[in-house]
């Protein structure tokens, strides 16, 4: 331990405020007795397609495309899931097919 | 025959349904949160501290980011200030869940407190099944998703030293689950110019900001793209409703 345990409480304090402030600011900004602005609503049926689609790419924000082996594991796996999904359509089939794809390509093939 | 369920029963019911569309989470957050025990330990806060970093946080990206301020010089406002940033993409969870958790009653604090990505996105993405309450549904995803979070944290700070298991790579199962989801809003035609805005925002974001800045860029350029498709997008939207 760095920091003494006052200072810990409050690095740890801070840091579930600032991300507590991120979760409760919209709700606070449109309560639930009034209608939010129509562009808010518009904003919120479009929003979870778009960050799905973030979120995928967050994911992948740390593979190295220029050096070996050039995200191969990655889009390996990814196609995979996706095959899997569209063949069978079955959530946990695809994701744990992926998965465990992934993890033989990152421990024994490229590792 | 729905008339004569107890409430116990319906109750059980939407924690059965609730269940297994979490189970990609329960093994991609007891990974994360067991890594993230044990590199606590390994800096040398124990299970109480983690443990209570999970409990009070509950986010992946930024406790872990934490670490580092935690053993570095004491400043707080720069953690609040940086866990605003780095959460920044709550505040479009929250958008588009204002319709949902209308008028949900007593478990709507509980679902805002324990909003985080992988929770957001099975509670937009997959349809609450027949005969459940969807606040019952929400409710059983949000807090299966948070105990998985602790539960995990706690494994790594207890025992993670004993663990033996190469788990390398088995953090692949969040990315999947992303995946998965994304191709489901695929499914909807409607959805899917708003979902290539996502990705092509977010692969522009990475390549302009960087891997540590890339989401506050993307968000950005997610919000610019979307509002000035709105002509287009809304007018498609009302077509099919």
């Amino acid at each position: 331990m760095t920091l003494t345990p006052l200072q810990t409480i409050c690095i740890i304090a801070a840091v579930a405020a600032g991300t507590q402030l991120t979760r409760w600011l919209p709700f606070c900004l449109f309560p639930e007795n009034r209608q939010p602005p129509a562009v808010v609503l518009y904003l919120g049926r479009v929003l979870p397609p778009a960050m799905m689609g973030l979120l995928v790419v967050y994911c992948l924000k740390n593979v190295t495309w220029t050096a070996a082996p050039h995200g191969l594991p990655e889009l390996l796996a990814i196609a995979a899931v996706a095959l899997v999904h569209v063949w069978k359509g079955n959530v946990l089939l695809s994701i744990a097919g992926g998965t465990v794809l992934y993890m033989v390509l990152v421990q024994v093939v490229f590792a | 025959m729905e008339k004569t369920l107890t409430l116990p029963r319906r109750r059980g019911r939407a924690l059965r349904a609730a269940f297994p569309v979490t189970i990609p989470v329960l093994t991609g957050f007891l990974c994360l949160g067991l890594a993230y025990g044990v590199l606590m330990q390994t800096k040398g806060y124990g299970p109480f501290w983690s443990v209570l970093a999970s409990i009070l946080t509950f986010g992946g990206s930024i406790q872990f980011v934490a670490i580092t301020l935690l053993t570095a010089a004491f400043d707080p406002l720069q953690a609040f200030l940086l866990s605003v940033l780095v959460n920044a993409r709550h505040m479009f969870y929250g958008l588009s869940l204002l319709e949902k958790y209308r008028g949900i009653g007593a478990v709507r604090p509980f679902l805002i407190f324990a909003l985080c990505d992988e929770t957001y996105s099975l509670v937009s993405s997959v349809e609450v099944p027949e005969g459940v309450e969807p606040r019952r549904f929400y409710f059983w995803i949000s807090l299966l998703d948070y105990s998985y979070w602790v539960i995990g944290t706690a494994l790594g700070g207890f025992l993670g030293s004993l663990l033996t298991f190469d788990t390398t790579g088995m953090d692949f199962v969040l990315t999947a689950l992303f995946v998965v989801l994304f191709l489901e809003q695929w499914k909807k035609r409607e959805n899917r110019a708003a979902g290539f805005t996502g990705l092509a925002c977010a692969a522009a974001g990475l390549a302009l900001a960087g891997p540590d800045n890339m989401v506050l860029a993307a968000m950005a350029l997610i919000l610019a793209a979307l509002l000035g498709l709105r002509r287009r997008l809304d007018r498609r939207e009302g077509e099919t409703a």
